[in-house]
């Protein structure tokens, strides 16, 4: 029976020393670690699903080419299951139990902070497809040095939402905000700022959290303020039961929010149809990077790419673009060399790298209609 | 005014589930003195098995009315069947140890059945939403539809307990379970009935909130939280209380909400909370329970 014990305890102890050991990128094998961290399952699943679909597909691709220096690219996921604690461990299991050389993840930004601060305690580069709150690249004023995304801000994102809502002449806003979610607050001040001149007023400005599934009495006290449209910037969890509530109290202003809405679920809803959201890209763009990639995307998966995807895929190939100019599968290197990203081809629009390590990019204003997204309205970096 | 009536409505419509769950509290508090944590997840339970009868009934193309029926039907026999479950297999071999022993026992059946809902193969961490059939069929109806089915319920329950001889059996147990024993009252009958009855309410709480919102293994924790308050609120064991506790949580939150300054919305609950312990600090045996008197 002890021998027994201690056979476990050894076969323990080897397996333990073993995952331990393993060196970073597996850098003597023919292929190349990549980590990513997605929410495959929880409360925002189509975040993570559509992300990781776009970035498969990139790898895929790039695989199918030759793969990179000579190397193909194994992607390793952790599920964190829509939670930023999960999304911690999640990360500290890709770099310390599987060696990862660089990491892609995640779509919400109260995640990717989470992940951020491992990959900095690590030093390993980190690349976010779609967080846009400020604080995941730029701690403080300082930039976090390896920490990237590639796409726009929650400030340049809220800013375009309040120059939008001025110029569909809306006078009155009521907005709704998760004060529980550092994207919604941050979309929600930004848009204040920029809205709120002269003649456009926030008529009411209501909040509710993450447990909460019924708005009415919030929706309520908006009706009786009576406003022109009401700014929701939320994820698709929330705003996919707050639309219908909203129509059974007989608001039938527009509603209009950010990359958050962005899901098959919302398009679904009825309640959602004409409303409008901001958005990373537009499948209906003629540019033939994105017409390449929604075709290769709708030939695999059967059906339209979403943001999510898109920027999934953008990711994906940048960090292959990345090592490639790195010249070696180092940390470091690829570091350096995806600070150096500059007028990347990506099908989300063209990608370059400022100084905060925030991409330049255009953005896109869509309206729902017959259950899709059509594009309304293109705004340019500014 | 049309405010303050629309608000109203909401908020009994939000206090009628929270008083159908705090129901099963008070009703097992009664007869066996535990708090059983794990009635918020039977309450998800009872969702999850509704989602799954909606959705076959619909895809079959079954009338809406049956199919509302069928599913309110299914959620509360699987709901009554795990109620009595959870009580055969976790609590009765605990019946004779010490009270805290039954409640850290009642802590991880909640546990257990949170994590079990959220594997892919039963239900899955992935909120997701009734068939918007039904939702459309009961429209603008279904705040007052979930408020009476909630009253016709609790009448039900008191009519039971205070005409049926089960009923009188119930409460001499809760009276003194040594002394109804003793009597020849099977208390481990009336137990496994309370538990039943319970779940069976909670299960109908259950479909309400998940035909209004939607399903997630994890929606049972808020409710049955608020629901153990309610239970608390209204005097633990009374099941009056249970309902006026209810009924006035979600009166206060919704009323909070609509009426309190912009920026502290979300603070609703908290806020709601402190009230709740006010109340309690004047009255610490509920609103209609009756203070215990300490025996020497």
């Amino acid at each position: 029976m002890r021998n027994i014990h201690s056979l476990v305890l050894l076969c323990l102890a080897v397996s333990l020393t073993s995952a331990g050991c393993k060196k970073e990128g597996a850098a003597n094998s023919n292929e190349i670690l990549i980590g990513e961290y997605a929410s495959m399952t929880g409360n925002t699943s189509a975040f993570g699903t559509s992300s990781d679909k776009g970035l498969q597909l990139a790898f895929e691709q790039i695989n199918a080419a030759g793969g990179v220096l000579g190397k193909k690219i194994k992607v390793i996921l952790a599920d964190d299951r829509s939670d930023a604690n999960e999304a911690n461990t999640a990360v500290q299991k890709l770099i310390n139990g599987d060696g990862v050389v660089a990491v892609i993840g995640e779509v919400a930004s109260k995640r990717s902070l989470a992940g951020a601060s491992v990959c900095e305690k690590y030093k390993v580069p980190m690349l976010s497809p779609a967080s846009t709150n400020p604080a995941v690249t730029v701690d403080n004023g300082r930039t976090k040095p390896y920490v990237f995304r590639i796409c726009f801000t929650d400030e340049f994102q809220g800013r375009i939402n309040g120059r939008f809502a001025a110029e569909q002449g809306w006078k009155k806003i009521a907005m709704l905000t998760n004060v529980e979610e550092d994207y919604s607050k941050g979309l929600g001040s930004n848009f204040q700022k920029t809205y709120e001149t002269g003649e456009h007023h926030i008529v009411a400005n209501e909040s509710y959290r993450n447990s909460d599934r019924d708005f009415k009495a919030q929706l309520r006290k908006i009706k009786d303020a009576n406003p022109d449209a009401i700014y929701v910037p939320g994820y698709y969890t929330e705003v996919k039961l707050l639309l219908p509530q909203a129509r059974e109290l007989g608001l039938n202003v527009p509603f209009f929010g950010g990359d958050g809405w962005d899901s098959p679920e919302t398009l679904a809803l009825d309640a959602a149809q004409g409303q409008f959201y901001s958005d990373h890209y537009a499948a209906e763009d003629p540019r033939p990077e994105v017409q390449e990639f929604v075709n290769a995307y709708q030939a695999k998966y059967k059906e339209t790419p979403d943001a999510m995807a898109v920027l999934g895929y953008d990711a994906a190939r940048v960090m292959a673009d990345a090592i490639k100019r790195a010249g070696k599968v180092d940390r470091e290197a690829i570091r350096d060399a995806l600070s150096k990203t500059k007028d990347f081809p990506g099908a989300s629009g063209t990608i370059t790298i400022d100084e905060s390590h925030n991409a330049r990019k255009p953005i896109v204003v869509l309206q729902i209609q017959d259950r899709k997204a059509k594009l309304f309205k293109t705004y340019p970096f500014e | 005014m049309d405010k303050l009536v629309d608000q109203l409505i909401i908020g009994l419509s939000v206090g009628a589930t929270y008083a159908l769950i705090a129901l099963g509290y008070t009703m097992v508090y009664g007869v066996l003195r535990l708090i059983n944590f794990a009635h918020g997840d039977v309450y998800m339970v009872g969702a999850v098995v509704g989602y799954y009868v909606a959705h076959a009934m619909v895809r079959a193309g079954e009338p809406i009315w049956l199919t509302i029926t069928a599913v309110i039907a299914a959620a509360v026999i699987c709901c009554a069947i795990l109620g009595f479950l959870i009580e055969y297999l976790a609590y009765r071999p605990l019946r004779n140890r010490p009270r805290l022993v039954a409640l850290i026992t009642a802590i991880g059946v909640s546990l257990l059945l949170e994590n079990l809902f959220q594997l892919n193969v039963i239900f899955g961490p992935t909120p997701r939403s009734f068939p918007p059939e039904i939702r459309a069929a009961l429209g603008k109806r279904f705040d007052l539809l979930s408020l009476g089915v909630s009253l016709v319920l609790m009448v039900v329950l008191t009519w039971v307990v205070k005409r049926t001889r089960t009923g009188l059996a119930l409460r001499a147990v809760s009276y003194r379970f040594d002394t109804a024993m003793l009597m020849g009252v099977n208390t481990n009958r009336i137990i496994s009935f309370t538990f039943m009855f319970g779940s069976a309410l909670a299960a109908v709480a259950g479909v309400l909130d998940a035909i209004r919102y939607d399903v997630r293994p994890l929606m049972g924790i808020l409710p049955g939280l608020k629901a153990f308050i309610a239970a608390v609120l209204g005097g633990i064991g009374n099941i009056p209380g249970a309902l006026v506790g209810g009924i006035l949580i979600g009166v206060v939150e919704t009323l909070l909400k609509g009426y309190l300054k912009s920026e502290y919305t979300g603070y609703a609950d908290a806020v709601s909370f402190v009230i709740l312990i006010l109340i309690l600090l004047v009255r610490p045996s509920g609103l209609l329970g009756r203070p215990e008197r300490e025996k020497v």
